[in-house]
């Protein structure tokens, strides 16, 4: 085996030195009974060669030529060459976790940097090394705010992501925090007459996501009011983290719970992606996942570690603030070196190109259809409504290569025939308009379906 | 000094500062393709939502990225570099070809929502992992969602909790022994149980007596870890299951050391209903610094109803799919399917071995762990007899006698050009150095480890000073960790003006 760095003799050398006869006497503390006689039915061992074949194939089967109009929580940017230039290098890939900071000081270092753009872009004072990814930390950051005001219900918008929810739901259900929903208005944004409505004196925090899921901006600061007066801390999650270069952040939040895949993360499919949690100085010994702070050698020399470890599992075990061990370091330093690319006057530059391929999708794309949603600022996505099930059309988008919008029947039905479709700085003008003309010939005939319910 | 040299010696290391500390104004290290779209007044779009100032955000040029980033990689210890013997960590090899298959361009841009007719290749490979590790495990299903081995563990109670539920009774207790990971309490509260801690028996194993006194209807489950921390196989094993099954509790197996069992014995034989596997660990997807992982959840056929939604299905004209209606689903612990780029990963890694080349490879692990063991015997103390797998646990017990502990002894490992061991764990031993090669290294890096453990043995006799001061060869010694807990500074600030 290739990867195997033992001769036969080797094995027959350290095998003796052992006073081992043979190497299942190692294996002797396994009971007889289940010692397993025979090969693991697995694939043969394959050459190099063959397994990048396997995967060429797969690949080929995973829709590598479409253009896509797809975002819903995951995005896709271009992503600097010299990401994986860097992140391949061994010294970051091959790692572990900087317990050992004399020896860890290029990963804890680059944490620090990370922390502080994140810092930088969220206007929050202090973040976390990161998260799974931003469904589980917008769950951690709700059970984060229950422990910081001892209250221990939830009001949670329904225009976050659908999937966030569902995460958040399994967590709650087992800890006994019930969830109240509200739902949203005619623009989108959350309903400030429901979410008032909704508190009781137990509420201990509301959940929002701006962009929302819909890519409507919310407006942070009047539902930071309200939840304020109510004695409850706000949550925003941040699902869209290119959008923080040209929409002001929700300063006003007590939490931020963010997915920052969008900064050089590939859409890998769905992960591994890039969660984090910022917030202000007070609650940070309620934050979960690990920390990394500046101080001192024994000769004054500025150096990094790991910090505030007293909340984390290996130390409180299971008075721990999370369960939460390993993060997402390599993919968060994926978004440092992305954040560090494009930077101060890039980031800007790159959100606007996003919001102009939006708006002029919306624009061709409203002519033939209804766009939901107009009256408030949306980022770079938008919901738009046919006559026809937008899995029809998407059926027909695909002949001509391209991936269209989410159809929302799956999580909100009361949204019709609606779809959630996104623009890039990645998405070309021409797939738009004949995304556009597509939709408009659909729009156009009469649909089938509803023609066959006519008749009915 | 002489066998320091043999493995490690100085060279020079570049000084580099904060990026922050480089930036200035009208440097820049992108370039946008031009807008073949209208521009837009953001004003107008936005309104009061519009940001206008990204505060401190670096300006920077390429180069300096470049140089920035490769200086910061060589102040770290690696792999890549040498033996990095973390006990309970299996930090082996990470295979470059696993990289360039996660790569590819229809896996690496493949976006989980995109039609089901257009991801076959992805489902495939899902569906091609979930086989092979139910098959390496013993076990009948399995779920790949959850992001990491703490996140499996969260996921294999919940299935735990959602299938005593389904017979009427979540219980309230889950039983740990105080050999366990820190993540097990920690997770067993996450999913609202109590602990009970399982004390451990003189060989380091779960003390049957013990365990059959504090077995009753109120424990829902047995979180263990097999082999355990200490390394050791939990041979009365069938015992422990029967205990458990005998009451209605469940048996949960945290499969941080299953490179001890890989080809060799499979936890659905012995009597294990559910696990989590780290893909991280075993299957040689890199640990990047600290993640990301992934921890699949592979479970008996009775649990098979209750695991995450989607589970990918065989549709009726052959191609694969995604299920979401599964009415006894514990629902979804994260969005999409879980960290797909490890599957990947970890896929290349099974096909490169094959059948015979994962069994070589958990016979080489045990036998690395063994060597060591046999040639620090006595110097270092055992504090348990018992067999060791796949890793060793000594005691800092002899070194302690002249005020040098197991962290000095880590530190000073350093200088000899090896990552330090784990420190001070499992609890139950004091002092504790766990040692756990992998399969990955050589005879010729081991004799070199253990000369540098023995050479650090005889330091602390003749000049522990030496040691309590180390590590000396680094770019920063040993850090003041009680100021950076005491006076938090997590981010940089600009100088005041």
């Amino acid at each position: 085996m290739r990867y195997l760095p033992k001769s036969p003799a080797d094995r027959e050398a350290m095998l003796k030195a052992i006073g081992a006869r043979s190497i299942n006497d190692l294996f002797a503390p396994i009971p007889d009974q289940y010692r397993l006689r025979h090969d693991l039915k697995v694939p043969r061992q394959m050459a190099e060669s063959e397994i990048m074949d396997w995967f060429d194939q797969c690949s080929h089967e995973n829709g590598d030529e479409y253009s896509i109009f797809l975002g819903a929580g995951t995005y896709y940017h271009y992503r600097p060459v010299i990401i994986d230039s860097l992140i391949s290098r061994g010294e970051f890939l091959t790692a572990y976790t900087p317990y050992q900071p004399e020896v860890s000081q290029g990963t804890l270092q680059s944490i620090f940097e990370f922390q502080t753009m994140i810092c930088e872009l969220t206007g929050m004072e202090v973040a976390n090394a990161s998260m799974y990814d931003g469904s589980t930390a917008s769950t951690e950051a709700v059970l984060m705010a229950v422990r910081l005001t001892g209250r221990r219900s939830v009001t949670v918008a329904r225009s976050i992501h659908p999937e966030y929810r569902e995460v958040l739901e399994t967590y709650a259900l087992n800890q006994g925090i019930p969830l109240t929903t509200v739902s949203f208005g005619e623009n989108g944004r959350i309903s400030l007459k429901d979410l008032e409505k909704s508190f009781t004196p137990d509420t201990g925090c509301v959940l929002v996501q701006s962009p929302n899921f819909f890519g409507t901006i919310e407006d942070v600061a009047a539902i930071a009011d309200i939840a304020h007066k109510h004695g409850a801390l706000l949550v925003v999650a941040i699902s869209e983290a290119v959008s923080l270069g040209i929409v002001e952040p929700p300063r006003q939040a007590d939490i931020i719970a963010m997915e920052a895949q969008s900064f050089g993360v590939p859409l890998g499919f769905g992960g591994p992606y890039c969660g984090l949690i910022a917030t202000r100085e007070q609650n940070v010994r309620q934050m979960p996942g690990r920390l990394v702070g500046q101080t001192v050698d024994r000769k004054g020399k500025r150096g990094f570690v790991l910090t505030l470890a007293t909340r984390e599992q290996h130390i409180r075990r299971e008075k721990a603030t999370s369960n939460i061990c390993t993060n997402q370091a390599l993919v968060a330093l994926m978004a440092n070196i992305f954040m560090t690319v494009y930077g101060k006057v890039g980031l800007k530059e790159l959100a606007k190109q996003n919001l102009a391929k939006t708006a002029y999708a919306a624009s061709k794309f409203g002519k033939h259809a209804k766009v939901l949603f107009p009256n408030a600022p949306r980022f770079n996505e938008f919901v738009v409504q046919t006559k026809e099930d937008p899995y029809v059309i998407n059926n027909r988008l695909l002949g001509h290569k391209i991936v269209g919008g989410f159809p929302l029947k799956k999580f909100l039905p009361e949204l019709g025939n609606a779809a959630l479709w996104c623009c890039t700085e990645m998405t070309g003008r021409t797939a738009i308009d004949t995304a556009a003309g597509v939709l408009a010939e659909s729009e156009a005939t009469e649909p089938v379906r509803e023609a066959a319910e006519v008749a009915q | 000094m002489t066998p320091m040299t043999r493995k490690a010696t100085r060279h020079i290391s570049q000084n580099e500062g904060l990026i922050f500390e480089k930036s200035s104004p009208g440097k820049a290290a992108f370039k946008l393709a031009p807008l073949d779209v209208p521009e837009v007044d953001t004003a107008k779009l936005l309104g009061s939502s519009e940001r206008k100032d990204l505060g401190n955000m670096p300006e920077v040029s390429e180069i300096e990225i470049i140089r920035h980033f490769t200086r910061l990689s060589t102040w770290n210890y690696a792999i890549d570099l040498g033996m990095y013997p973390l006990g309970s960590c299996t930090m082996k090899y990470n295979p470059r070809v696993n990289e360039a298959v996660t790569r590819l361009p229809g896996l690496a841009n493949g976006h989980p929502y995109q039609p089901e007719k257009i991801s076959q290749g992805a489902l495939r490979i899902i569906k091609t992992l979930s086989e092979c590790l139910t098959e390496i495990t013993g076990m009948d299903a399995i779920t790949l969602q959850p992001a990491a081995g703490a996140h499996g563990e969260l996921t294999g109670l919940l299935l735990v909790r959602g299938y005593l539920q389904s017979k009427g009774n979540p219980r309230k207790k889950i039983l740990i022994p105080d050999s366990a990971h820190g993540t097990n309490p920690a997770t067993a509260a996450t999913v609202g149980y109590a602990v009970e801690n399982l004390k451990s028996n003189s060989a380091g194993m779960v003390d049957i007596p013990s365990l059959a006194a504090q077995m009753n209807e109120d424990v829902a489950a047995l979180m263990l870890t097999n082999p355990n921390t200490l390394g050791v196989f939990e041979q009365e094993i069938h015992k422990i299951a029967e205990l458990m099954h005998a009451k209605g509790g469940l048996l949960y197996m945290d499969g941080a050391n299953m490179n001890a069992l890989v080809g060799k014995a499979r936890p659905g034989d012995f009597g294990v209903d559910v696990m989590h596997l780290n893909l991280h660990k075993t299957f040689s997807t890199p640990h990047g610094g600290g993640g990301p992982g992934s921890g699949p959840v592979a479970v008996k056929k009775f649990l098979e109803p209750f695991l995450p939604k989607p589970v990918i299905v065989t549709k009726a004209d052959g191609t694969l799919g995604f299920d979401y209606n599964r009415p006894l689903s514990v629902g979804r612990v994260r969005a999409f399917y879980g960290n797909f780029g490890m599957f990947t990963r970890a896929l290349a890694y099974i096909l490169a071995n094959g059948p015979d080349g994962l069994r070589q490879t958990t016979e080489d692990a045990v036998l690395n762990a063994n060597y060591i063991r046999k040639a620090l015997e006595g110097v270092y103390d055992l504090p348990y007899s018992t067999p060791s797998m796949h890793e060793v646990v000594f005691s800092d017990k002899l070194q302690a006698k002249q005020g040098v502990k197991t962290g000095d002894i880590a530190k000073r490992l350093i200088d000899y050009g090896f990552h330090p061991y784990t420190v001070s764990f499992p609890l139950i031993v004091h002092g504790a150095l766990m040692i756990e090669p992998t399969e990955s290294e050589s005879k010729e890096e081991l004799d070199l480890f253990i000369e540098a453990m023995r050479s650090i043995a005889q330091e602390v006799q003749e000049e522990p000073q030496t040691v309590l001061e180390a590590p000396h060869n680094t770019r920063v010694s040993r850090l003041d960790e009680v100021a950076a807990a005491r006076k938090p500074v997590l981010r940089w600030k600009p100088a005041a003006q």
